[in-house]
């Protein structure tokens, strides 16, 4: 007696998962696309500012890798507040780290006079070092504020590096849970008209042709500006529309896939209808699912983007991409980077899920090409 | 031939009542109206308004004297431009966006068909993955980047184009919506034309052609390209009526007056008469562009037979 070495079987899987990963444009996305991931999720904590947090001194600065404020606005900053505190400026140093300021007025000066310094985005820790016998001369000292902008700030003086993250998580989220409402709509409803046939299949398809004759773009509109604007019924809309394509790649997969053996198998044995479809039909039309749905999440990022573009998605505080990209070209002149940061976010990302898609579809279904 | 034109003819009116109800209940259910202003107006006279327009009736009186009007062509009184009917509403904005509309797919068409041609020729080699580049860029951009991008490269950088407005249809205005509707379907048109004339250049027919000692132009036009439209024909439709759906974004960034702009404000307005207005014009304009594409498909194809 010889022994028999069993061979190793290679599975559906493993064998796409090779071909997965012989695709170079796919895993550099696929890493990419992790790397935004943790980005917008850990990001905007680690920036040290929050999205909320509006500084008046910094209303729409460049972009800058060296901190805020530079050396040579210092002084006009300095005149302002002193300005705003009805004092006359006599002299202004640094020295050692902290910047001396010396003020007159015609009045004896309050010593509450430094939380004109410390309300400036400038400076921090303002203190009186000396005074002079009548009060009208005092010597004030703070340290000067070190700020970073590395996407500079948008119109209301807030991080865009911040919003930008923070908008990015809201971009996907939506992208995310809008796609799962669409997929779960969509197998749920073409496997069930697909693995029942018959009549129920015929009107079942015929009402998806009808909905497809329906202009969705304008119903969505609709939806979103008569109901409110509401988080929660966007997804509904985004979800409601894009299920069709879904339910017909479904039904066609599961046509097909109620015509094997071991379905007539678990039908002999008496399992149920719906057990059928649970355990045998749909986990056997995953590759299908999974394809589409790297297809479908840009698609929901767009759609959310052009309501949000529109005014009609989501609302400030938060922030979406759309809502971005939509506040920066309405101010671009001059500050363009606040249009081309977000967008550049948006667009990588989706050229990232579109060449993942790609990938999974040559990995999962050789036989489409 | 006749017979099939009938019945699509035919099963179009089910589907445009359809559209109909669903957006006039869908608008009527939601809360609030065209004159529940901000500036509250006397009780009285908002009553009065109300009754002139009919909105003092039940939903599904005012459901029927809508379909009756239509049935005779009457689009209805705009609430919000009170002087204005939405049929010449549209009698202003409909042509705007024909216009922008058919200049982009002219333009997608010839330059993208033309694209595609050069890739497919040039198969693999440099010229062909740089337009495979740019088409997958084209149809991954979405519109309301590339708008804002254009406006601020040749409009506020180089000073070419009006970044807004519509100037009467000068070509510097123009310019910027023709060309941002027309990106994407530019792509699309490049992608399917390169594949089908792939497939088309590696024809029994295309052989027997080039061994017949047939010009190179007149294998790739008259021989290659006529089979390699095919899909082009049957994505035009589609993508016509999708032109003026793109129009919304574009419309409203170029601020151009067109019927995506009049949709945009009738709704944000809950001017009722207008929203349905556009919607059974698209619907209208959906259902006959995919029409003339079948059509279209079976004079370019004559394996195509409709009975």
């Amino acid at each position: 007696m010889t022994d028999v070495v069993a061979m190793k079987g290679r599975s559906l899987w493993i064998d796409a998962w090779n071909r997965l990963k012989a695709n170079r444009a796919a895993i550099i996305s696929a890493i990419y696309l992790c790397f935004i991931v943790l980005l917008t999720i850990i990001g905007p904590n680690l920036t040290g500012h929050e999205f909320t947090t509006q500084y008046p001194s910094y209303v729409r600065v460049p972009p800058s890798i060296e901190p805020y404020p530079k050396a040579d606005k210092l002084d006009q900053e300095i005149k302002e507040i002193i300005t705003r505190a009805h004092l006359t400026l006599k002299e202004w140093k640094q020295e050692g780290g902290r910047f001396l300021v010396t003020v007159t007025s015609t009045k004896p000066i309050d010593d509450r006079v430094t939380r004109y310094l410390d309300r400036s985005d400038s400076f921090k820790d303002g203190k009186v070092e000396s005074k002079s016998t009548d009060g009208m001369e005092m010597t004030l000292s703070a340290s000067v504020q070190h700020l970073y902008f590395f996407f500079g700030t948008d119109i209301s003086g807030r991080d865009l590096l911040t919003r930008t993250l923070m908008a990015g998580r809201v971009s996907l989220l939506v992208g995310l849970l809008a796609g799962m409402v669409a997929v779960t709509i969509g197998v749920l409803y073409g496997s069930v008209s697909g693995f029942l046939g018959g009549k129920t299949d015929e009107f079942m398809m015929r009402i998806v042709d009808i909905l497809y004759a329906l202009p969705f773009t304008f119903f969505v509109i609709m939806l979103v500006v008569f109901f409110g604007r509401n988080f929660m019924l966007m997804f509904l809309a985004i979800g409601a529309v894009l299920w069709l394509d879904m339910a017909r790649i479904v039904r066609g997969q599961t046509l097909s896939l109620k015509r094997q053996e071991y379905v007539q198998a678990a039908e002999a044995m008496g399992v149920n209808s719906w057990g059928i479809l649970m355990r045998h039909i749909i986990p056997n039309m995953l590759g299908p699912i999974i394809i589409y749905v790297t297809l479908l999440v840009p698609q929901v990022i767009i759609l959310e983007s052009f309501l949000s573009y529109l005014g009609l998605g989501v609302q400030e505080p938060m922030s979406s991409w759309g809502v971005q990209i939509s506040q920066g070209s309405r101010n671009m002149e001059g500050a363009s980077y606040l249009l081309i940061i977000p967008a550049l976010f948006l667009t990588s990302t989706l050229f990232a899920l579109n060449f993942i898609g790609d990938g999974l579809r040559d990995a999962l279904d050789p036989k489409d090409r | 031939m006749l017979r099939y034109v009938f019945r699509r003819l035919l099963t179009a009116i089910p589907t445009l009542f359809l559209i109909i109800t669903i957006s006039f209940f869908l608008m009527h259910i939601a809360p609030g109206g065209p004159f529940n202003m901000e500036r509250g107006i006397p009780p009285e006279i908002k009553a009065n308004i109300e009754r002139v327009f009919h909105l003092d009736e039940p939903v599904w009186m005012q459901y029927f004297r809508y379909l009756g009007n239509l049935a005779h062509g009457d689009l209805g009184p705009s609430y919000i431009l009170i002087n204005f009917s939405v049929a010449e509403l549209f009698a202003q904005s409909l042509p705007v966006s024909i216009r922008i509309g058919s200049w982009a797919m002219l333009l997608s068409l010839v330059v993208g068909s033309a694209m595609g041609v050069l890739a497919a020729l040039r198969h693999n080699k440099f010229i062909d993955f740089f337009i495979v580049t740019l088409a997958t860029g084209g149809s991954t951009l979405p519109t309301f980047v590339t708008a804002p991008l254009i406006q601020l490269i040749f409009g506020l950088t180089l000073h070419w184009i009006w970044i807004g407005g519509w100037h009467d249809g000068e070509l510097s205005a123009a310019i910027g919506p023709i060309v941002t509707l027309a990106l994407p379907q530019l792509a699309t048109v490049a992608r399917l034309m390169r594949g089908s004339m792939i497939e088309a250049l590696n024809g029994h027919h295309i052989r027997t052609a080039r061994a017949m000692g047939l010009s190179d132009f007149s294998v790739v036009v008259k021989h290659a390209m006529r089979g390699a439209l095919l899909p082009i024909v049957s994505y035009a439709g589609p993508a016509a009526a999708g032109l003026v759906t793109g129009s919304i974004i574009v419309e409203t960034i170029f601020q151009i007056p067109g019927v995506g702009r009049a949709f945009i404000d009738g709704a944000l307005n809950r001017d009722y008469t207008l929203v349905m207005g556009t919607v059974i014009l698209i619907a209208i304009f959906t259902i006959l562009f995919n029409f003339l594409s079948d059509l279209l498909y079976a004079l370019v194809d004559p394996r195509v037979r409709y009975d």
